[in-house]
């Protein structure tokens, strides 16, 4: 392996050398030959009905080219909904059409009515307040309950109720788990809110449309996580363009977390008007616009109950969640609080018997989909807590509680109640190493120290497993979704040696453009610098599903070693032609073969030369050429794990909590390169930490955002967050794919929330604020001085 | 934004005529007034910047007094007014963030008054004067409600003297989105009493809290203050903070003010 470029290198990131220096390539950096702008008039009211739209006098005011109405996409379809969940009785959940713009009706604040294109921003944004609008408001649907009682007004006239799916996993042990609850020496009860959250990543969405008629050739430039998906959703679902007209192109993209998963309307919108318009069609999202349009996220009311025998061996749960759907399905909104959440509801644990119903609703809010983690979050909050609370009302150690129910390194693989097999795991190991790592049994000495200064200090603790490496095709497709999860590597080696890398995932702040060309390298034996990664662009790269879920290393990573297995395998008969020796007896190491058991070998440059000039070359045996494509489909999901342990103080004055020591000790198999995952863990762990500490959606009750800005929307700052005690040497490989890799991305954002607090609560308890058994996230300082009043 | 007309006049007279026409808004910093411009919330015809007034600026010592020219930054004040008057130097350099701090004027904070601003409490709880272009306002007179002062139409704040006091403390508690004040207390022992301005906390904006003042004027100590209290009603109640929340706060960060004072 080449010391500082394979497989286990902290290799420096190469990307930021351009993002440092302002060289990076946005979307909203591209500017286009006679490019024109559109601004969106959105509603003002979270539900309306549209009696009418003037539009006369906006068309005349100077610049304006055209304005657009749902009227001007009748022909295209709704935006798809890429995940169709059945619920507990085997019926289809209910689907409203999403349009492009508003027919109709608006369903939340931010819902867009009109596209106003003109030859400056500006200009569009002055003729939007000259359209004359005449909405009828209806009352707005946006408390979750309330939205599922009977004769609650409906956001979709057209669905029987606001209820899109009442579903189950489980069904089959409803009756044993009420059995197991009823014949329980303890049981545990615990009402939970999994707050809502908006991703702001810092570059907001942008869409350029761009048509091209002598090619008949559209291109959409977009703010995406996974191009293919554009082009297959949009294309085939919405404009009805077949994929080789339409070429999608994710440049340098400043974070997804989620929320650039999903086809938006703006891309359609820009797409379709650029060819109505000859011209090419920009939209640049505003921050205030990205709080109203980019999928939310989160958003569920939970209660948990554990039941416990007299050993306490958990013998049962019972999970009730309502999930708020907002007004429209987003791309894979109806998968996150089913197939990603119930299913990962046993946790490290060995609870024999668990039942999850969840009962997903639609609101006058915008659409929620995933976040960094979704649904696996929302199961390991639910579970987390829980499991603390069993632990204080037995008087037992959490951490012993957790021990005496986890499943142990014996027992893989393991099947559990909710539908997963865990292929590998040590929940022992990495709780022992977090323990270590924190000082957790020093905590009462701490904690007195603190009281001295008049602060509560208490610790608190969560143990993961989360479900990664999207996804086994055949069992996502008889989930519900409707595309396959399967990840693409093509491998083009050039003539000198160098080698292009062409992959379907993408790269938005994970640095993939140093892990993959690592993989390479440490295959083949050459130098990391001599291979460049290329990906974003559907016109250059294989189809492959994108960047999310904690895949890109797990799938198309275990691509990009299929496909370079195929170059090495190919290369070894050219080198063997080369060293007239045979096939079987080429080795490759350090970037030379070489025949086995003599001193005759050849380097890399020599093979690959003879590859593209072939004069002396089998070319009855082998084409000329060294380039090859690898589908990989994995066999099961990854299930990264880990002990997350959290300490803070608590302001006994104020309530405001300081997290002032914070371990993560992860499983995530193989790791390719430790300095960019320890930095995948700190993003994951200041966002696990805003959900519980500072950020929180907020809607008034007519549906108006009330944190619609940084100046209510609280992300995390530097200041709000420690340094981090990162590690992940106690590891246990992927047993399915062929780095054994697990995937690192979500597991911060997981793990945090419940340690967090638990440490909050641990610290009131050690206060004399016995009577506090949950604080709901965020734990403002309002919050916890609060609860500490009662 | 809309299409407005900028000009910057070089003296006081000249901005005070540019400030005659139709539609014309005095810019200082722009913390507050361009951000809202941006949003199509505001939009004056005419914009008359007072940054390129030189007399409006600076930090001086007049006898027992500060004087701070009114389109001094807050940066400048926390650099420059360190010496002479510690407490509302720490106090500026809490404001915002250093782009804030760097931009951001002493005049544009007192104009807006915002409810949740430092400054007002710091100029309040100083009993400080306010010097316009026409006359002089006492600190007790200049503050009359969320965003409302005691400026008329074209009146322009040109600097603030502050008398020093013994002590002084400022003590904050951050809404922790915006950093503006969820409750801040200032509070300035002089050698005739005391002063204890809040910030943050009322929805008249901000105020001073007499019975603190007079408990403190006899026993400058954080214990002074026990069993005093505030009443919720007329607190701000927002996401951030409760009418009751913001009440209490009221009683932590003034004794913390006093305590920090010395």
């Amino acid at each position: 392996m080449p010391k500082d470029g394979g497989i286990g290198a902290s290799t420096t990131r190469r990307e930021d050398a351009r993002f440092l220096t302002g060289n990076g390539r946005y979307t909203d950096d591209i500017n286009l030959r006679g490019q024109t702008y559109v601004h969106f008039l959105r509603s003002e009211v979270a539900h309306g009905r549209i009696n009418g739209i003037d539009t006369s006098a906006a068309e005349a005011m100077p610049g304006v080219i055209k304005i657009f109405t749902a009227a001007d996409f009748s022909a295209a379809g709704g935006l798809p909904c890429g995940w169709q969940v059945t619920d507990r009785h085997g019926q289809p959940m209910q689907e409203p059409k999403h349009p492009i713009l508003a027919e109709g009706k608006v369903r939340h604040v931010g819902d867009p009515i009109c596209g106003i294109v003109a030859e400056t921003l500006e200009q569009a944004r002055d003729a939007a307040e000259a359209i004359e609008l005449d909405i009828e408001e209806l009352p707005a649907v946006v408390d979750m309950v309330a939205a599922l009682q009977d004769g609650a007004t409906k956001v979709h006239d057209d669905l029987t109720s606001n209820l899109c799916y009442d579903w189950s996993l489980g069904e089959e042990n409803l009756e044993a788990v009420t059995e197991a609850f009823k014949n329980a020496a303890h049981v545990v009860s615990l009402d939970l809110i999994n707050n809502r959250l908006c991703a702001n990543p810092m570059e907001t969405r942008v869409a350029i449309g761009d048509y091209d008629p002598w090619a008949d050739q559209h291109t959409l430039y977009t703010t995406s996580q996974n191009p293919h998906v554009i082009r297959l959703l949009m294309g085939a679902f919405v404009l009805s363009l077949p994929e080789h007209k339409l070429r999608v192109v994710a440049p340098d993209v400043g974070g997804g977390f989620g929320s650039k998963i999903y086809h938006y309307a703006e891309e359609a919108f820009c797409t379709h008007a650029a060819k109505i318009l000859k011209r090419p069609v920009k939209w640049t999202s505003t921050r205030s616009e990205a709080f109203l349009s980019d999928a939310h996220a989160r958003d569920h009311i939970s209660t948990v109950e554990l039941a416990l025998d007299a050993d306490h061996k958990f013998t049962a749960l019972r999970s009730k969640t309502i999930a708020n759907m907002g007004a429209y399905l987003s791309t894979f909104a109806p998968s996150i609080p089913t197939w990603l959440h119930g299913t990962l509801m046993a946790g490290p644990y060995t609870t024999p018997l668990i039942h999850v119903n969840v009962r997903a609703v639609f609101t006058n809010t915008v659409a929620v989909d995933a976040y960094r983690g979704a649904g696996r979050p929302e199961a390991t909050f639910q579970l987390e807590r829980l499991i603390d609370k069993a632990a204080r009302e037995l008087g037992v150690e959490p951490a012993d509680l957790r021990r005496k129910n986890f499943i142990n390194p014996d027992q893989f693989p393991y099947q559990t109640p909710v539908a997963l097999e865990y292929d590998s795991g040590n929940f022992h190991a990495t709780m022992d190493k977090a323990m270590a790592l924190a000082d957790y049994a020093g905590i009462e000495a701490r904690a007195a120290e603190a009281a001295k200064r008049g602060k509560l200090r208490g610790i608190g603790m969560s143990q993961y497993i989360e479900a990664c490496g999207i996804a086994p095709s055949n069992l996502v497709g008889q989930l519900g979704a409707r595309a396959g999860l399967y990840e693409t590597a093509t491998v083009r080696v050039n003539a000198t040696g160098s080698i292009s890398v062409l992959t379907g995932c993408h790269s938005h702040g994970q640095g993939h453009e140093t892990s993959f060309p690592q993989i390479v390298a440490d295959m083949i034996g050459i130098d990391a610098s001599q291979i460049d990664l290329v990906h974003g662009d559907t016109a250059n790269t294989p189809m492959g599903m994108g960047t999310y879920g904690s895949r890109s290393i797990a799938v198309g990573g275990s691509a990009l070693v299929k496909a370079t297995g195929k170059i090495i395998d190919k290369a070894k008969k050219i080198a063997a032609h080369l060293l007239e020796a045979a096939p079987e007896d080429i080795e490759l190491k350090d970037g030379k073969f070489s025949v086995a058991g003599t001193d005759k070998s050849i380097d890399w440059a020599s093979v690959t030369l003879a590859a593209y000039v072939p004069h002396n070359y089998p070319l009855e045996e082998m084409e000329p050429g060294l380039e090859e494509t690898a589908f990989y489909d994995p066999n099961n999901f990854t299930f990264p794990s880990g002990c997350y342990i959290c300490e803070v103080e608590v302001d006994p004055e104020t309530g405001k909590v300081d997290i002032v020591n914070f371990t993560a000790a992860d499983d995530f198999g193989t790791v390719i390169n430790p300095m960019i995952v320890e930095g995948q863990v700190h993003g994951g762990l200041a966002q696990g930490i805003g959900q519980a500490m500072t950020e929180n959606c907020v809607y008034d009750e007519n549906g108006q955002l009330l944190s619609g800005s940084f100046m209510d929307y609280t992300m995390p700052r530097a200041d709000d967050v420690p340094g981090f005690t990162v590690d992940h040497s106690q590891f246990t490989l992927c047993t399915h794919n062929p780095l054994g890799a697990k995937g690192c991305g979500e597991a911060g954002a997981i793990g945090a929330p419940p340690a967090v607090v638990n440490a909050v609560i641990d610290a009131l308890h050690r206060g004399g604020h016995r009577h506090v058994s949950h604080v709901d996230m965020p734990v403002t300082p309002q919050r916890v001085w609060a609860a500490m009043q009662k | 934004m809309y299409a407005f007309d900028f000009v910057k006049p070089a003296s006081l007279d000249e901005a005070v005529a540019a400030l005659g026409q139709e539609g014309a808004q005095p810019l200082s910093g722009g913390q507050t007034l361009l951000a809202s411009m941006k949003q199509r919330l505001n939009a004056p015809d005419v914009l008359v910047s007072l940054r390129g007034i030189a007399a409006l600026k600076g930090v001086s010592r007049e006898g027992d007094a500060l004087v701070i020219g009114a389109a001094t930054t807050h940066a400048t004040v926390a650099a420059e007014a360190a010496s002479d008057y510690p407490g509302l130097a720490a106090l500026a350099g809490q404001i915002g963030d250093p782009s804030v701090r760097n931009m951001g004027t002493l005049g544009g904070s007192l104009a807006n008054n915002d409810p949740s601003a430092c400054y007002p409490a710091g100029v309040l709880g100083s009993g400080a004067t306010v010097v316009t272009n026409r006359r002089e306002i006492a600190a007790d007179d200049f503050f009359q409600g969320m965003f409302t002062t005691a400026l008329e139409e074209g009146e322009i704040i040109t600097s603030v003297r502050f008398p020093i006091p013994q002590k002084a403390a400022y003590a904050k508690f951050l809404q922790p989105a915006s950093r503006f004040a969820l409750t801040a207390a200032y509070v300035a022992k002089f050698a005739d009493g005391v002063r204890v301005a809040i910030t943050g906390a009322s929805e008249e904006g901000v105020f001073r809290w007499a019975e603190a003042e007079a408990a403190l004027a006899s026993d400058f100590r954080p214990e002074a203050l026990d069993g005093l209290s505030v009443p919720a009603d007329g607190m701000i109640g927002d996401l951030h903070g409760t009418p009751a929340y913001r009440a209490h706060l009221v009683g932590v960060m003034t004794r913390r003010a006093v305590a920090a004072a010395g």
